[in-house]
């Protein structure tokens, strides 16, 4: 017998936007305020765990068709990228530059190069997390 | 300011993450790790260079000033560590290129053998003792994966222990700097030499408890008897190119560490502490070669080889003149070399005749006659026959013994040396000497391609010893300057 997943498929989809879309809050708060590329790398892993669960693996791996050592190497690189840039302009590995723009929509926003660095471990994260879990989630299947 | 000092620890990582871009591609992925280790080899000397030229440099990570930021310090005993790590990262990966099995190339061997890299020379160079837990970590994360790799059940079993091991101490290294930055308020190496120094003599037991609780910590890493009885088996598990690559670099980092914290931080106390350093170094040397006397193991001996090592390296920083200190270093940098070539013999002598067990070979100078020479003078070369850098690096420690009036250590360590002899001697009876056992087929193996990696560091032993004079100088400029810690703390805190 089939058991019916009505329920948890449904508040399943709803909970995991919502954690989703926090994640992406606290990805852009980090640096000042609590936050950051861990906290929201986390926080979007559980969500996309949540789907795993309730949903079957090879569904969901038809719907995210990354692969996540790739994404690592991906995230990595462009957290090394981003202390790099530094050494151009003659200063230490990782010193971070921010200035304040003006835009017409959102008003003032701060660019940092904290940005990229924090997208870099962002995904290192959810590929670490994700990657591990599942790895032993597949076993002997 | 310079960020030279930083690229031994960023081109290894940078590379490492581009290679697992190029998981398939294998021919791809040595082909740049070849050029990356040998473009690494060629800018440790040259940071070497620059270091002996112009003294200490440091680097502020981030603009962060010295205190409150990490540093990177590269003086000369690191650049000396760095340069060495090279060498026998080097002829690690030449020689995996003939021996891996390409299921172990296929799952990231080249990534996590520069991720180790990583951790290894972020731990010589960094000046922050939290910074030094971090690439630690990232060396021992590496190892793990290196070590498990491969998942015979021996292998498998034998990692288990070590990963449980090295947690242990990793949480014994964090409550230790936990404990440091309570007492002290501070983590940067020079900053932490500085306050120490002004602690009242009468009231500082509790800086004893934390350097004693270091040494323990970085005894567990550098395989200190009564913590070294994880080594052994752990080093005889994986494939020799591992196990060579391990065995050079891990324990060193730990004894790089014992002799940083016990030169730089922690020096007011050092009547207690050099002397329980100095106890352990007896104990580790003499165990360590009696273990290696009993096992009939090529792998083996050579494994438990590494402890006794450790002990001759930790004895001259007990004896603590200058001259003691340099032939520390000096042994150091003799022992990286000659283990690694005395284990990739082994692994030739293991694709010759398919077992390291000493009782099932015999003659193998017969059939492969370079194979054997070249492990002869590897042999004797550690054992400290003259003119070999084994013989020197032990005059200067012997020496230095004998001036501050230590005979009963010198003593020991003149037994271990006659033992160290009797072990190899063994190997070299057993293996290469009597009438060939082997098939006609194991007759015609070709080593030629296998030896080739080692041959550079038997020469580089051989004009170690050949060229003392110039070596000692280089070893004696580096223990002075760690001697002197206000050298250090100036470069790092400008005052």
């Amino acid at each position: 017998m089939r058991t019916n997943f009505l329920m948890l498929h449904t508040i399943t989809r709803i909970v995991s936007f919502i954690i989703l879309s926090f994640s992406i809050y606290l990805f852009f708060a980090g640096h000042n305020n609590p936050g950051g590329g861990f906290i929201g790398g986390l926080m979007t892993a559980t969500a996309l765990l949540l789907l795993y669960i309730s949903f079957d693996i090879k569904k969901i791996k038809k719907a995210i068709p990354f692969d996540y050592s790739t994404i690592i190497a991906i995230g990595l690189l462009i957290a090394i990228v981003t202390g790099l840039n530094s050494l151009l302009f003659g200063d230490p590995f990782l010193t971070q530059y921010f200035e304040y723009y003006t835009v017409p929509v959102l008003g003032e926003i701060e660019l940092t190069t904290a940005l990229p660095f924090d997208l870099g471990i962002y995904l290192v994260v959810v590929a670490v997390a994700l990657l591990s879990i599942l790895t032993i989630a597949e076993d002997d299947s | 300011m310079n960020n030279l000092v930083l690229l031994p620890v960023l081109i290894p990582f940078l590379m490492g993450v581009i290679l697992i871009f190029f998981k398939k591609n294998i021919p791809v992925q040595r082909y740049i790790s070849g050029i990356t280790s040998s473009a690494l080899l060629l800018l440790a000397a040259y940071i070497l260079y620059v270091i002996y030229q112009d003294g200490i440099i440091t680097l502020e990570l981030g603009n962060w000033p010295a205190p409150f930021g990490i540093v990177l310090v590269g003086d000369l005993f690191s650049s000396i560590m760095v340069l060495l790590a090279s060498i026998v990262a080097m002829a690690c990966l030449f020689f995996a290129f003939q021996t891996l099995h390409h299921d172990r190339e296929k799952f990231y061997f080249y990534p996590f053998y520069f991720f180790l890299l990583t951790g290894v020379n972020g731990s010589f160079l960094t000046g922050d003792i939290f910074n030094l837990f971090v690439f630690f970590e990232v060396m021992l994360l590496s190892s793990f994966v290196l070590l498990a790799m491969g998942g015979k059940k021996y292998q498998l079993r034998e990692s288990f222990k070590y990963v449980v091991i090295s947690t242990f101490g990793s949480m014994f290294f964090i409550i230790a700097v936990a404990l440091l930055y309570s007492v002290t308020g501070t983590l940067n190496f020079a900053h932490l030499a500085q306050r120490i120094s002004e602690v009242d003599p009468a009231n500082n037991g509790i800086l004893t408890v934390i350097a004693i609780l270091f040494f323990l910590v970085f005894g567990l890493k550098g395989a200190l008897v009564p913590l070294h009885f994880w080594l052994p088996n752990s080093y005889f598990a994986p494939p020799t190119a591992v196990a060579a690559l391990l065995g050079g670099l891990l324990t060193k980092v730990g004894v790089y560490s014992i002799i940083r914290t016990n030169t730089l931080i922690f020096t007011h106390n050092q009547d207690f502490t050099l002397n329980i350093i100095l106890i352990l170094a007896g104990l580790t040397m003499f165990f360590g070669v009696v273990g290696a006397v009993s096992k009939f193991d090529f792998k083996r001996i050579l494994a438990i080889h590494i402890v006794s090592q450790v002990g001759y390296m930790i004895m001259g920083l007990g004896i603590g003149t200058a001259m003691a200190i340099a032939g520390s270093i000096y042994i150091i940098a003799h022992n990286m070399i000659i283990k690694t070539a005395l284990f990739l013999f082994s692994g030739a002598t293991e694709t010759v005749t398919g077992t390291t067990n000493l009782k099932k070979m015999s003659g193998i100078l017969k059939t492969h006659p370079y194979l054997g020479w070249l492990f002869f003078i590897a042999a004797i070369s550690l054992a400290g026959i003259p003119p070999l850098s084994g013989f020197f690096s032990k005059f200067a420690l012997v020496l230095g013994g004998l001036e501050e009036q230590r005979y009963f250590i010198v003593f020991v360590s003149l037994v271990v040396g006659l033992l160290t002899l009797f072990s190899m001697v063994k190997i070299f009876m057993y293996v290469f000497w009597g009438s060939p056992t082997i098939t006609e087929e194991q007759k015609k193996t070709k080593v030629g391609k296998l030896l080739l990696p080692a041959i550079p560091l038997v020469i580089i032993s051989f004009l170690m010893g050949v060229m003392a004079e110039p070596v000692y100088l280089l070893f004696e400029a580096a223990a002075n300057q760690m001697l002197d810690p206000s050298i250090y703390i100036n470069s790092v805190l400008k005052e």
